[in-house]
């Protein structure tokens, strides 16, 4: 299981990066997501991975899962959703207000290969 | 416990909400409200720092929940410090928002109930003893931000919003990665609780805790804009509108105001195997970020982005100073922040007065038609250049005359004096530049009608007197800033206020699969 949730993060991670890399806002908002899921991710296996355990200490169990990465987990998802909503949001008024999907308000030259 | 701790929090969050409620058609009652939160956080902040000053630190307990396991907010000297600049400089901001011509309230919506969330973020991240609680009152400021900075609207504030936007999402994200490693190594968030277990981690999870720290310093670089992550800054605050763009040059004091809490203390000299991780790269980013500040300034091609670049190159002044990690310095550090931010918000409020009454010039560094009142903004140009150059008499050549005092006996001490000296004289012949050609250099023609209220004065030139007073009483202030420079090197009062008896704390084990031999289940 290890292996599995470590090459997800891993992947989400370089999907990201490689989108929020692109000059068009769209591409950039789709990495900002799939950087958050990685990082949620990452912050629920900070918790350790336990398959079957109480979510709390309870008596007799011998592994339990920690609670308190999950706590993070939602509070991340929370402002992670509003900030996603906002910055395509932004993006529509950029496009709208620029004519361009451009992350710098500008068509680069245009013979230049697509950014 | 002291209810009023929570005072700083509460106060704005609770008026942004009944400034929702009561609705946008009541301008009038909105700024009451707004100007009545802000004159109050300036008393509450007042109240703080002279309940400090005795060098007790005061935690509030969340809901009365121990740390550190619930939410603790903590007071202390640096706390109160912080609360009290930010205090100021809100009630200047927002006095210049409501007082110019067009107020900048009324060019769109929901100015006031962003500019209080705004100012709870700030308090918050100032208040809060906990590492993942700093996190959320960084996006609470930052999502506020993002709404003021695009505050007016228009393509180049959209333009330069875009960018702020996703560099601050992107480095959100690192924060939380960053706050994940360290939780999973110490098993605990609170930064009391963090100082007493970073020291004892296992050698075996030292480079992950090392790690975690040196992604904490890419993050708050991107806050305080240190280079080389300084490049959104200039085109973003150029774009702002200059009451929010003065709101903002304390926001950049955030990321400098966390540097200090985590890499300072946490972090810093006693932190065992994570001992002073940031050091080697902290000095030279500093060293980089006050030179490029201020070649910005020569560059810039309008006022306001040269106030934007000399907010880059004061914050590089500062983290020189809080790159040294010692004591001696830190008071220095703290005394120039409370200084520096005075100045550039001073700053930007003088250079949108004179865009005002230059016509269509605007505040672009071309020739132009005389403008009105040349004299008295003339002055007050003068006041608030010689603050933020460091010439004498005035703070800011106090300030770094203690940062060069307290590095001489540094190593590098050769290289740090040039620079400070150099960016003064570089951001001298910037500054002198730009008011002959503003002031002096002026071609024949009409005179541009200046604004028809001049209540938009008050607010730039109360700034440059709070600098003014900030040189008069520098004894007392400088007194102020060592005392918690050294409360913060005191690592045990902290524990010891935040978590009852550290010696219970550091019992708790830490968490489950991290053994001493470094072996995992």
């Amino acid at each position: 299981m290890e292996i599995l949730v470590a090459s997800a993060i891993g992947l989400l991670t370089a999907c990201g990066v490689y989108l929020m890399l692109r000059g068009r806002t769209f591409a950039v908002v789709l990495g900002l997501t799939l950087l958050s899921y990685a990082v949620n991710l990452f912050i629920f296996a900070t918790g350790r991975l336990a398959v079957g355990s109480p979510p709390l200490a309870a008596d007799g169990a011998a592994t339990w899962a920690d609670p308190l990465p999950q706590a993070l987990v939602l509070t991340a998802i929370v402002i992670g959703f509003a900030t996603t909503g906002f910055v395509l949001e932004l993006a529509l008024r950029t496009r709208d207000q620029t004519g361009t999907d451009h992350v710098d308000g500008a068509e680069p030259n245009a013979k230049a290969p697509d950014a | 416990m002291n209810h009023w701790i929570a005072a700083p929090i509460l106060v704005p969050a609770l008026v942004g909400a009944a400034m929702l409620l009561a609705g946008e058609r009541r301008p009038g009652l909105q700024r009451s409200l707004g100007i009545a939160s802000c004159a109050a956080l300036v008393l509450i902040a007042a109240s703080a720092v002279e309940s400090s000053a005795s060098g007790v630190v005061q935690p509030y307990f969340v809901g009365d929940w121990p740390a550190p396991f619930g939410i603790v907010l903590v007071l202390d000297r640096l706390a109160a410090l912080m609360l009290a600049v930010a205090a100021v400089i809100a009630l200047a901001a927002l006095a210049a928002a409501v007082a110019s011509e067009r107020p900048w309230d009324a060019r769109g919506r929901f100015f006031h109930p962003l500019f209080q969330f705004q100012l709870m973020g700030l308090n918050g991240a100032f208040l809060t003893g906990d590492l993942f609680n700093l996190f959320v009152f960084f996006e609470v400021l930052l999502i506020a931000s993002y709404c003021l900075l695009l505050h007016g609207q228009g393509g180049a504030r959209l333009r330069a919003g875009l960018h702020y936007v996703v560099v601050n999402l992107a480095a959100s994200a690192l924060f939380l990665v960053g706050v994940a490693l360290l939780y999973s190594v110490t098993g605990t968030l609170n930064l009391a609780d963090l100082a007493l277990r970073v020291p004892r981690v296992s050698p075996a999870d030292a480079p992950l805790v090392r790690a975690a720290a040196l992604l904490l310093l890419v993050v708050f670089g991107v806050k305080a804009a240190a280079f080389p992550l300084y490049l959104w800054l200039p085109r973003a605050y150029a774009a702002a509108a200059a009451p929010v763009a003065a709101l903002f040059a304390l926001m950049t004091k955030v990321g400098v105001y966390a540097i200090v809490r985590v890499h300072g203390v946490v972090f810093g000299p006693e932190a065992g195997e994570a001992a002073l991780v940031a050091a080697p790269w902290l000095a030279p980013a500093a060293l980089a970020t006050a030179l490029l500040g201020v070649v910005g300034a020569l560059a810039a091609p309008t006022l306001s982005r040269m106030a934007a670049y000399l907010t880059v190159a004061s914050v590089g002044t500062l983290l020189i100073a809080v790159g040294a990690f010692s004591s001696a310095a830190l008071g220095a550090a703290l005394y120039y922040l409370a200084h520096s931010s005075l100045a550039v918000a001073a700053l930007f409020l003088v250079v949108e007065q004179i865009a005002a009454r230059r016509g269509t010039v605007g505040d672009r560094l071309e020739e132009g038609a005389p403008m009105v009142q040349s004299a008295f903004l003339g002055a007050l140009f003068v006041l608030a250049a010689v603050a933020l150059i460091g010439l004498p008499p005035l703070a800011g050549f106090v300030g770094k005359t203690m940062i060069l005092r307290s590095t001489a006996a540094l190593p590098g001490a050769g290289v740090i004096w040039s620079v400070i000296l150099v960016v003064g004289f570089l951001s001298l012949v910037g500054l002198m530049r730009a008011g002959s050609l503003v002031f002096w250099n002026t071609t024949p023609g009409a005179v541009p009608a200046g604004p028809r209220v001049h209540s938009g004065l008050v607010a730039p030139l109360a700034l440059v007197a709070c600098g003014i007073a900030l040189a008069m009483f520098a004894a007392p202030v400088k007194r102020y800033a060592d005392a918690a420079a050294r409360q913060l090197g005191d690592r045990g009062q902290y524990a010891t206020a935040v978590l009852g008896d550290p010696a219970a704390a550091a019992t708790r084990p830490f968490p489950a699969g991290v053994r001493a031999d470094g072996a995992r289940p």
